[in-house]
């Protein structure tokens, strides 16, 4: 359970970064047109689709771990 | 410190999403889905299990601004693990899962609503989901709040009278940046609460009783009725100097019951060409056990809380995996814009510290037996088609 609080504590340290980074002076350096490897298939973190999200199930069905598995959407009603 | 994280957090959420407001006019336009088919065909096979069933799902634009989608989901389970076989017979039965959502886009946001009904005959889960994605910071950046809510309803087989709930919260927060013109981060931020009925209720958990003839008995799963947990992930991309990425992942978690996890992962997509493409990955995951776990009790309720269900034990489990990827853009197909085959394949190995097979032949005394491991492959058949 210490664990549990340390990290919630790192989490908070976290979301109080992005909320100051997001007013900073720092501006945009990668451009639009700068982004065509960015946009290649081979850069996609879900390029399967539900093949993806399906290996979640997967883990899911036989880890204690869950959450933070990447993109978007809610829960999977997999228990 | 738990009052201070809340009086943080909130405040500091506040601030974020009003910056993401603010940067929104510099943003680029944000993109509905492309309209899709995604078919899968999916199989496990290993440890006495063998599951297997298609997936659909349908995505199609309503106008400018929305898009729904729906997917039907089967899971055919042909069930002898290591569990039933010390418990139980073997079984079969079938998971069938709907899920409706709808896309809504506004200005430089993405809202998201969803739901997911999943029905077997011993277990019936409901979900509605809504997230939040808003594209900032000249489009480099990418941030989504999601949050997700369950409602499950638990039966037993062959006893009508059983019926418990339980309740899920999932509240998610994720990161998605560009840092240079050939790399991309992610970071991201879940926490989970259940409340209710959480064990499996076909488990058993066992004590040792010199009276019995194997030395040991079984008694019922007990879990607390509450859980917490939570999980970052942070996972990198690198475009090489060929046409070619690299991926690294890595994940902690934690939860309220004891169990700490960790997950690596590390994968490389490689193109032979525009159309073909290779692709590998490697992934290790540990985690220490339950507070309460134990694979063999002292006596009969030993303690309050009580489970031998080898996911709350410690262990390893190693994921080799190989695919490989056709795809063609501007088809000749017609009405289809690009369509996209795939067939992935991996191998799982789960090696436990501390849970042992009772099934094991040999007559060995309660808890001398060997410890469990087990491997399975999964297989993954994909076909998506933009239209």
């Amino acid at each position: 359970m210490n664990h549990f609080k340390v990290l919630m504590a790192v989490a908070t340290v976290i979301f109080i970064t992005l909320g100051a980074a997001g007013c900073s002076s720092i501006k945009p350096w990668v451009k639009p047109y700068e982004r065509d490897k960015l946009a290649d298939p081979v850069m996609s973190l879900s390029r399967h689709g539900k093949a993806d999200a399906y290996m979640h199930h997967v883990y899911q069905a036989r880890e204690s771990a869950r959450g933070s598995e990447g993109g978007s959407g809610g829960g999977c009603g997999c228990n | 410190m738990v009052v201070t994280d809340r009086s943080g957090l909130f405040p500091a959420l506040v601030k974020g999403l009003a910056c993401a407001m603010a940067f929104s006019q510099i943003a680029t336009a944000a993109t509905l889905p492309q309209d899709n088919v995604d078919v899968l065909y999916h199989r496990y096979e290993g440890g006495g299990m063998v599951i297997d069933g298609p997936s659909v799902l349908v995505r199609k634009s309503a106008g400018p601004q929305v898009s729904v989608s729906g997917q039907y989901y089967v899971d055919m389970v042909s069930a002898a693990s290591v569990d039933v076989v010390a418990l139980a017979s073997e079984y079969t039965e079938e998971r069938t899962e709907y899920t409706f959502g709808v896309d809504y886009l506004h200005e430089d946001s993405i809202l998201s609503l969803g739901y997911t009904n999943s029905s077997e005959n011993d277990y019936e889960a409901n979900t509605v989901y809504f997230s939040a994605s808003q594209e900032f910071f000249g489009g480099m950046s990418t941030v989504t709040l999601g949050y997700a809510r369950g409602q499950d309803e638990v039966g037993v087989r062959g006893n009508e009278s059983f019926s418990e709930d339980a309740d899920r919260q999932n509240y998610q927060l994720g990161l998605s940046q560009v840092m240079t013109r050939n790399s991309l981060l992610g970071v991201d931020l879940e926490v989970v609460t259940d409340e209710g009925y959480l064990e499996n209720p076909y488990r058993r958990n066992r004590y040792i009783d010199p009276d019995a003839e194997r030395g040991f008995r079984y008694q019922p799963e007990r879990y607390p009725e509450t859980r917490a947990s939570f999980s970052v992930a942070t996972r990198a991309l690198y475009y090489l100097p060929y046409r070619a990425s690299i991926r690294g992942e890595f994940r902690y978690f934690s939860d309220s019951w004891g169990i700490d996890a960790q997950t690596f992962e590390l994968a490389y997509v490689h193109a032979l060409n525009p159309r073909w493409t290779l692709e590998g990955r490697a992934r290790y995951y540990v985690q220490d056990e339950a507070d309460f776990y134990s694979d063999l009790y002292a006596f009969e309720n030993s303690q309050t809380h009580l489970a031998r269900d080898k996911e709350m034990s410690a262990f390893s489990g190693t994921t080799l995996g190989g695919g490989v990827v056709y795809e063609w853009k501007q088809t000749s197909l017609p009405g289809v814009q690009r369509l996209q085959a795939s067939l992935l394949v991996d191998w799982l190995d789960f090696s436990y510290d501390n849970f042992r097979d009772v099934t094991a032949s040999g007559g060995f005394l309660p808890g001398e037996e060997p410890l469990y491991s087990f491997d399975a492959f999964v297989t993954r058949a994909s076909l998506i088609l933009e239209y």
